[in-house]
């Protein structure tokens, strides 16, 4: 899969520089191009960009924590500081990684490399069950339907369906009556809690 | 270099046909064929047997290539009742064969679990024999076949018809896959596991053998019945 890149920095002559050393490597696209953090979060959902590469020298007083919600809200998301200037070392401390200003070209593809393979939240995310698909999975082991379950966790029966699908994908799992002896070994449920059938 | 495929001709030997894919061999007692054929063809050992040869043919191409789909001419020739004892020999072997087989390894299995995790494993294969057994026994036994044999002897009833058919191999496949993906990744690794090793390979056998089962069932059973239906009286 190609990482999609955003690099939020204010210098057009750095931005521009550094879109042009990331677009020449075949596994990168830079999506997008911004000079300040504005409305940075919902700009990652619509571009569904997995990297983020931003100069820390934008995020004054009123962006304290900025970082460390983004990896909250994105947990597939890598964020990356390009450090333009002299900082305190300690305010590196939330980001995957770090590209310096005099970086020459072969250290940044070096790094780039790094960050890529260093994917982990998205692998973690691709076997392990959300806390949304442990709910719909708990639902289909106690015998609802997708219909109830839709109405009761106030999604849309797609939804339900597109959940159950990635459930089923993540732990092999097809039928319900399987799924239930799932949800008890993995102490999602008691027997108690089942309709005897 | 892959190895050249022995022809499905009634001129080839059958003990060439049977070494080349080890999975036709299970198919020798359905048909009624014994042992010590010796190097005869398949033609002979099916005249002796009294088993069609174009059916038997046909039976083994599924069995080695699942795309395989025959002709609607190779279709109309074929000896359906020939057809129909074959899928009641199969039937006969998974209920009296596989799954008990199965089912003693699950036991051992089920103890060794204790109170925690045993009853409901219990349960689930319950569940799952039921639904076998309904569709093998009472469904495909005593609804489908009576009324193709109806329909082979020229009767013809409004009460049935073939493409109400149940394409219930799939399930009973899904759940048999599910079961072993329990006994392999979520059942405690410390709870008999050479056993749990041996019954999901016997598991993956028999999912193998239930998908050419359906195969013959849609791609033979189904399209010749239909044709059939519409044959004029």
């Amino acid at each position: 899969m190609r990482n999609r890149v955003i690099i939020c920095e204010a210098s057009e002559i750095v931005a521009i520089g550094l879109a042009e050393i990331i677009d020449s490597m075949a596994q990168f696209d830079v999506v997008l191009r911004l000079d300040s953090p504005e409305h940075l979060s919902e700009k990652i959902l619509s571009t569904d960009a997995n990297l983020l590469i931003i100069d820390p020298a934008l995020l004054g007083f009123q962006y304290k924590d900025f970082i460390s919600h983004l990896n909250k809200e994105h947990p597939r998301l890598a964020v990356v500081a390009l450090v333009t200037t002299c900082l305190d070392h300690s305010c590196l401390l939330p980001y995957s990684g770090v590209i310096e200003i005099n970086d020459n070209r072969a250290k940044i593809i070096a790094k780039m490399n790094e960050f890529a393979q260093n994917d982990s939240p998205k692998k973690n995310e691709d076997v392990e069950l959300s806390k949304r698909e442990i709910d719909v999975l708990v639902a289909v082991a106690k015998g609802m339907m997708n219909k109830e379950i839709a109405d009761q966790m106030n999604i849309s029966i797609h939804t339900v369906i597109s959940h159950r699908k990635n459930i089923t994908r993540k732990t092999g799992i097809k039928s319900v009556s399987g799924l239930t002896v799932y949800a008890l070994l993995n102490n999602l449920i008691k027997e108690e809690e089942l309709i005897s059938c | 270099m892959p190895k050249k495929k022995t022809p499905f001709s009634k001129d080839t030997k059958l003990s060439e046909l049977m070494t080349d894919d080890r999975r036709l061999l299970q198919l020798l007692p359905r048909f009624g064929i014994g042992l010590g054929f010796g190097d005869r063809s398949v033609e002979q050992v099916c005249e002796m047997n009294h088993v069609s040869t174009s059916l038997f043919l046909m039976i083994c191409e599924i069995y080695s290539d699942s795309s395989f789909k025959p002709g609607q001419s190779e279709l109309r020739h074929i000896d359906m009742g020939n057809l129909l004892s074959y899928l009641k020999a199969s039937h006969q072997y998974y209920l009296d064969e596989r799954f008990p087989h199965i089912e003693e390894h699950l036991q051992h299995i089920i103890e060794a679990c204790g109170q925690k995790f045993g009853p409901m494993l219990s349960h689930f294969y319950d569940e799952y024999k039921r639904e076998v057994m309904r569709h093998i026994q009472y469904y495909e036994e005593e609804v489908v076949f009576p009324y193709i044999e109806a329909l082979l002897k020229g009767q013809r009833t409004d009460s049935y018809k073939i493409d109400e058919f149940e394409h219930n191999h799939t399930n009973i496949q899904d759940v048999l896959d599910d079961m072993m993906n329990i006994l392999l990744k979520y059942l405690p690794g410390d709870i008999l596991p050479k056993e749990r090793i041996e019954i999901s390979l016997d598991i993956m056998e028999l999912s193998d053998d239930l998908n050419r089962h359906s195969l013959i069932e849609e791609r033979i059973l189904i399209p010749y019945v239909e044709l059939l239906e519409n044959a004029q009286p």
